[in-house]
Parts: C-alpha cells; structure tokens; sequence
C-alpha cells in the first residue's frame, strides 16, 4: 500500500549542462578514492621529477639544472597520463561491468556524460600542472617561465595536447575487449612513446626513423611545445630541426583532434560486446 | 481501465542463424506484474532489451508507453525504469549520494531518502556503494531503477543470489510498486517468484509463445487432475481424480483414525512449466 503521490507528468529532462556538471563532480570524486588511479596516473611524473632533479642535480650537464631540464617533459607525460591513460582504461571499464548501459538507461543525455568526462580531465590536468610546477619551484628551485608569450604557448599546448589525448583515450577504450586488456593497450603505446618523445631521453639522440615513428603521435610534439615554453630561446638548437616548430606542433596536435573525433565518433559504444 | 502499456506483434529478431525470436505478440496491461519465464536461450533477454530500447529488432511492430523503443528519447526514458541482470559496477560513493545523483538525471525523481528506505538499505545509506553485500546492491540496483518513478519498471531476474528471507522481503518491495500503478515485467528462473508476484506469466520456449496465463491457469492446472495418496496396507496408494475431495471421503470412511501419509497434490506451477518446456531441453544443453 504506497502513499505515493499520482505525478502529474510534465516530461522536461534536466539539461545537459547542468548534468554534465553534476557528472563531472561525481567523476571526481570516484577517482580521488582509487587510489591506484591516483599514484600512477596522477603522482607518477611528479615522483619522477623529484628523483631526477635529487639524483642528477649534482652532475647534470644540459645548460639548464636537471629539474629545468625534465620540467616541461614530464608535464607532457602527466597530461597524457590523466588523459589518455585515465580515459582509455575507466571507460573501458564502465563499459565492460555496465555503467555505460545503466546510463544509457536513464533519461541523462549522452552528451552530459562527455561534459563530466572533460571536466574531470580538466581538473586533473589543472592539477598535474600545479603539482609539477609547485614541487619543481618550492623543492628544487625551478627556473620558471617569466614572459606572457612563453606562458601563452604553455597554455595553448596544454589545451590541444590534453584534447588531442582525451579523445584519444575515448578512442582506445572501444579498442579493447576486457578492462585488464584495456590497461595493456594504453600503458604498453604510452610507455614506448615516453622513451621516443623526447620526456626522459632527448630526441636528438634517436636514430632518424624511429624519430620519424615517434613524430606520428601527439606526445613527442606535446613535449616539444612545453619545451619552447619552458626552455630559454637559445635551446631551440638543441631540437633536430634546430627550431622549436611551434607551427608544426599546433598542427600535429590539431591532426590527432580532428582524428580522434572521428574515431571516438565512430567507434564509442555504450554497450559491451556480450550486450550485442 | 485495461489500458495497454506494452504491445508486441509478431517481434522478430535472429543472430546469424538462429532465430532468437521467432514471432511474438504480447499485450501488457497497466498496473499488471507480467513475469515472462523459459529456459535459457528461449529468447526472453533478447524480447526484454528490445522492449526496453537496448537491441533492434528485424521485424514486428512494438509499443511500449506508446512509442516504438526502437527510436526512443530521453523523455521515454524518464517513464521507464531498467533494472538489468548484472550490474555490479557503481561509481565509489556512497549509497546516498549515488541515488541522489541518478536522482538528478529524471524529470519527477522520487526522494532519495525515501527510495533507499523503501529498498531496505537506510542502515547503509551512508556507506560506500563497493561495501554493499550482493543482495544490497540488488536493492542499490532497485533504488536506481525507481528513482525516477517510472511507469514501467524491467527487473531482469533481480533475486538471483539473495536468501530466502531476503527474497521474500524483496516481493513485498515489488508489490508495493505494483500497488503505487507501476507497470511491471518481471524476468525470473524462480517458478516461486513469478507465482507469488506475478498477474500473468508468459512462457517462451525456442523464441515463441507456448502459453500467457494466470499463474494458478496456466495450461489448465486450476482444472487439472489432482494426484490423491495415502499408504495403505504397507504400500503407497495413488489416485488421478478430477475429485479429490469425493476421494477423500471414501478414504475417511474407510479408515477409523488418520488416513496414513494423505496427501492431494495439484500439479505445481514447475511441474507444469517444466512440462510445457520439456521438448526444449535438448536446445537449453546446446546453448550454453
């Protein structure tokens, strides 16, 4: 015997926005209690930035300190961390144990799930930036930029390069058939690109055509902009083409968000493959 | 007020070869609890995800609250309520705050506090989703399902794993929703379930309707033979009768006290089920 009331029914579903909202705060709360998401897709390059400037502060010999050196690199890494990494695996684990169905069950529209999506990216990545720089700065003494310019081309960089990789994310994540392949097909690229990109070993160093295989993918130009934003002018002769090519970067980083639109439009599926 | 919630005619779906669904026709009537039974591979899941706008369909024509589901937007999607047969995956928050965030996705949400203490789970209300045990995160599954007040709720098998005791406690839940108007198509492999709730069951068995009936008439068990037995001179004794209560009778003249080991049976809604679906076990094997 319910006491419900007979609704009068006045279908008007909340608006995406507004969920989007809600959804994003809910992503980002969920994440900051899996704690493994934390340490390695969020703490890893900071952690790693620490050690470096600690170990080979003393015998360092690139023109700039250590810490200098890895800073933009390793900001590079961290943005494709929280964004492909973070994407590609969580929502291929939605995926697989149903979340994404028992969303598409309700009433919410599907674009208020992309909008939490991009807002938790967007925290995250805020965050990774804060965090590299506040550590490199307070800890280890960081040269940090002083000029707008310099501060302009990090932001473009950090908005193109973190979109770039979101969708890329998205788009992995249909790629794979289990959650735990899922992880595989996002940590095994992204770890082979952090060695060819220019993030821990300096891309002048690698042999010509495993530097043209590395120039296909967004990390290695993420990397070279932060660079030109980071590093005095003077280093630019240190890049293979001895220019920071800010042009070519705003297009390869403009290529892979075009393409990775295509493939997450083309490919994301709210369904598992035993849903059919 | 036989309004018709749900209409099914001649629904058509195959997979490759096989017809998973061979041509049915359904008609839901409001407020009913419809529960739809068969073996595995019978196509009950394929019939449900097409009503509830997760799979298409090949041919036939549906209606469900009046519109194809097929081609259904978010505001159908706020009348209708699904509750799946595995979902275990919850974002890590806790109880309350899940529910008031699906809450926040449909037009005319129910209070969330009332809904978690209509499922029995107020004592875990603020407590982490993860931490449930299996039967409260059915109940948790529940909650979303009806936060959003449907007119039609899908529970696909929603007591699979709970305890006796929590079973029935869970039907008391289901009836009460059928009470408040809600419309209700119940998936179920427990006989027992779909003959304490359900108004109407239907039977499906190699993608096709064998029989839509009351629980208590189906394939004319309220008119069936009843199964007399006693023991009688150190051995088991068994009548077929059409009247049992005439058998009894005699029985009780025959004897001074007790009539040893008496019992009237009426072919239960298993065995009949079981009889209905017999043919089909050899498809069930092969299936899984």
């Amino acid at each position: 015997m319910s006491t419900r009331p007979i609704a009068p029914r006045t279908p008007r579903p909340p608006g995406a926005l507004r969920l989007g909202l809600s959804r994003g705060w809910v992503e980002i709360r969920t994440f900051s209690r899996e704690w493994e998401g934390v340490l390695f897709t969020f703490l890893l390059p900071t952690v790693i930035l620490a050690l470096f400037a600690t170990v080979m502060g003393g015998f360092f010999d690139m023109g700039v300190s250590a810490v200098d050196y890895f800073l933009p690199g390793l900001i590079a890494m961290g943005l494709m961390s929280v964004s492909f990494q973070t994407l590609g695996v969580s929502i291929a684990t939605e995926r697989e144990y149903g979340m994404l169905r028992r969303l598409r069950g309700t009433p919410m529209p599907p674009s208020a799930y992309f909008v939490g999506k991009t807002i938790l990216v967007l925290f995250l990545a805020l965050g990774q930036v804060v965090l590299l720089l506040g550590v490199a700065r307070l800890f280890f003494d960081a040269a940090l930029p002083t000029t707008v310019a310099a501060w302009a081309t990090i932001a473009w960089v950090f908005l193109l390069g973190t979109v770039a990789c979101s969708l890329l994310g998205i788009a992995v994540s249909s790629l794979a058939r289990t959650p735990q392949a899922a992880s595989a097909v996002v940590t095994f690229p992204f770890l082979i690109l952090q060695f060819v990109s220019g993030i821990f070993v300096p891309v002048s160093a690698l042999p010509e055509w495993l530097l043209n295989l590395a120039s296909l993918f967004p990390l290695l130009w993420m990397a070279q902009g932060m660079r030109a934003g980071f590093f005095p002018d003077a280093m630019a002769g240190l890049e293979p083409s001895g220019s920071w090519e800010l042009p070519t970067v705003a297009l390869a980083l403009g290529i892979w968000c075009v393409v990775g639109l295509a493939v997450t439009l083309t490919t994301f599926r709210w369904k598992n493959r035993k849903d059919g | 007020m036989n309004e018709t919630v749900i209409e099914v005619d001649d629904l058509r779906k195959r997979y490759g070869d096989t017809e998973a669904v061979a041509g049915i026709d359904l008609g839901i009537e409001l407020g009913e609890i419809f529960a739809l039974l068969g073996p595995n591979g019978a196509g009950k899941s394929t019939t449900v995800e097409i009503l509830e706008g997760f799979r298409g369909r090949d041919g036939g024509n549906v209606r469900v609250l009046g519109v194809d589901p097929g081609r259904a937007g978010p505001a159908w999607r706020s009348r209708v309520g699904v509750v799946r047969q595995k979902e275990t995956l919850v974002p890590k928050l806790p109880v309350r705050d899940l529910v008031r965030h699906f809450a926040g996705y449909y037009p005319l949400a129910d209070d969330p506090d009332e809904v978690i203490e209509r499922v029995g789970l107020a004592h875990k209300s603020r407590e982490l989703a993860e931490s449930l045990s299996g039967g409260q995160l059915r109940r948790l599954d529940v909650a979303l399902g009806i936060i959003g007040r449907p007119e039609l709720l899908f529970l696909d098998e929603p007591t699979t794993g709970f305890d006796p005791r929590a079973r029935r406690e869970f039907w008391g839940l289901i009836r009460a929703l059928a009470d408040g108007g809600t419309t209700i198509v119940l998936t179920t492999h427990y006989l027992e379930e779909a003959e304490a709730l359900a108004d109407r069951v239907c039977v499906l068995a190699r993608g096709r309707v064998r029989a839509i009936d009351a629980p208590a008439a189906l394939d004319g068990r309220a008119h069936a033979r009843a199964t007399v037995s006693w023991r009688e001179g150190g051995q088991r004794r068994e009548v077929r009768t059409d009247e049992p209560t005439r058998v009894v009778a005699e029985l009780a003249g025959r004897f001074v006290d007790e009539i040893p080991e008496l019992s009237v049976h009426r072919p239960t809604l298993e065995e009949v089920y079981l009889g209905m679906i017999k043919d089909d076990h050899a498809i069930e094997e092969t299936s899984i």
